[in-house]
């Protein structure tokens, strides 16, 4: 799986990164980075809780 | 046995609740029912975004309600009663029909709706921002440019407002009946600071003032506002009113049905309420340990938390399992201007308010809440990353006096 993070539609409420912090990081710029884009499959419930939590619907999971 | 769920509420919570329910295998019918003619949609927009004409509709539907998640939607149908002894939910669809519905389990998420001021029904001009139809009739006087807003109530959807109209390079006038915005949430000192930013963004802010009177005059023959009357005995010319004094609890149909009713639907830990009867959401009532009181949250998250807890506690009743505790930490956000305000816990105001990063000169800090040496609140603006660091604290246990030194060395 590959995380697809809509950077247009980010605004870094870092919910993301209370979920799951090996994969998203909030830094003291205020923007979100993605530090694995393509986590193990055992990451996949966190990956797609993020995708659920996120309140600006920015994150994605695309299969390939 | 195949088991019909009817979930009355389409919006977060009932949504994700049928989402939760199908994901997790059941394979019965799940009815669910809004009053609201719209496909499920996201509320936090409404008062930024879709006001600001930044995003259409279309932008703020919620992705569960575009799944195939073979649900029987009736939407444009309000629940009426609800009959325990039969089962039923009596209901009046669209046309103004009754109907029933039989259920095995029901998700009480009818949510709440917008209090509006007395004697304001039907005069032109006067808002209130809770459904899609709210925010767009708002937008469309608000493209037509009027001279002034008033905001009515300086809480998060009223300040949210009054952003998005500054946005809009509208003069606004934001009325607050207490001395401070916010202040029975966050506390005087960054009620203070919620203040300022109101002030350093051009907003006539009036703080502890009430409202007299919204004054009309008829136009067309159509009553429509033209000035609203302050208690400090000014009077304020304004072709809008906004106003956003907080919520009521739609539990009307939950009345005299032997559900126990409180300000919201009394659950026990688990939004239990009856049996095979859970409610989630901004109705829900529910003893909080971690907090030490009962709690009704109306935040965002906590909506989506308690839609698929609920959820689950319903398949743990039918399959004998244990069911868990619902106790989240409350967390939501308010984007007000360039600043965004997030807070973790559930802070008094009265509780002991502590700046650990950052100052409020430059409105990019974080305090910290302590009641005694318990940790209660994680405030930030603008410091996103602290915030969700910092909640983490309240599931390790530590003290006030800890977080603060950890919050230091973040």
């Amino acid at each position: 799986m590959r995380i697809v993070v809509d950077f247009d539609l980010c605004e870094s409420n870092a919910v993301c990164m209370g979920i799951a912090p090996e994969i998203f990081e909030v830094r003291d710029d205020d923007f979100l980075y993605v530090l694995d884009e393509n986590p193990p499959e055992s990451m996949r419930a966190k990956m797609e809780e993020s995708v659920q939590r996120c309140p600006k619907q920015a994150i994605s999971i695309a299969e390939d | 046995m195949t088991t019909t769920t009817v979930i009355v509420g389409a919006s977060l919570a009932g949504i994700n609740a049928a989402r939760t329910l199908r994901l997790q295998g059941q394979l019965g019918p799940i009815v669910v029912v809004d009053a609201d003619p719209e496909r499920p949609y996201d509320r936090p927009p409404l008062s930024k975004q879709i006001l600001t004409g930044e995003w259409e509709p279309e932008k703020i539907l919620l992705p569960a309600g575009k799944e195939d998640l073979n649900l029987d939607f009736r939407l444009g149908t309000r629940a009426k009663a609800l009959d325990l002894s039969s089962r039923q939910i009596i209901l009046e669809g669209p046309t103004g029909a009754a109907e029933t519905s039989s259920f095995d389990s029901l998700v009480i998420a009818s949510g709440a709706s917008a209090r509006r001021l007395p004697d304001t029904a039907g005069i032109a001009g006067v808002h209130v921002v809770r459904t899609l139809a709210d925010s767009l009739a708002l937008r469309a006087e608000l493209d037509a440019g009027p001279s002034r807003v008033v905001v009515i109530g300086a809480g998060f959807i009223g300040a949210e407002v009054a952003s998005s109209c500054r946005k809009r390079d509208l003069d606004v006038t934001l009325v607050e009946a207490l001395p401070l915005p916010l202040e029975r949430v966050i506390g005087a000192e960054m009620g203070q600071v919620c203040a300022q930013v109101h002030i350093e963004n051009g907003v006539d802010l009036r703080l502890g003032t009430g409202v007299l009177q919204i004054e009309t005059s008829s136009v067309d023959g159509v009553e429509r506002v033209r000035a609203v009357a302050l208690s400090d005995g000014t009077v304020v010319e304004a072709e809008v009113v906004v106003v956003g004094i907080g919520v009521t609890v739609n539990t009307q149909w939950l009345e005299g049905s032997g559900i126990a009713l409180d300000d919201g639907v009394v659950c026990d830990n688990t939004l239990l309420a009856a049996p095979s009867i859970v409610a989630a959401g901004d109705i829900a009532r529910y003893p909080s340990e971690r907090f030490g009181r009962v709690l009704r949250v109306e935040h965002w998250e906590t909506a989506i938390a308690g839609g698929e807890a609920a959820a689950r506690r319903l398949l743990a009743e039918a399959s004998g399992e244990t069911p868990a505790v619902f106790d989240p930490i409350p967390w939501f956000w308010s984007d007000q201007y360039d600043r965004k305000i997030q807070l973790a816990g559930r802070p008094m105001p009265t509780d002991e308010c502590r700046i650990v990063h950052g100052t409020t000169a430059e409105f990019r800090f974080v305090a910290l809440y302590g009641d005694g040496d318990r940790l209660t609140g994680v405030l930030g603006m603008n410091r996103p990353r602290h915030v969700v660091q910092l909640r983490a604290l309240f599931d390790e246990g530590v003290t006030f006096s800890e977080a603060c030194e950890r919050a230091a060395a973040l």
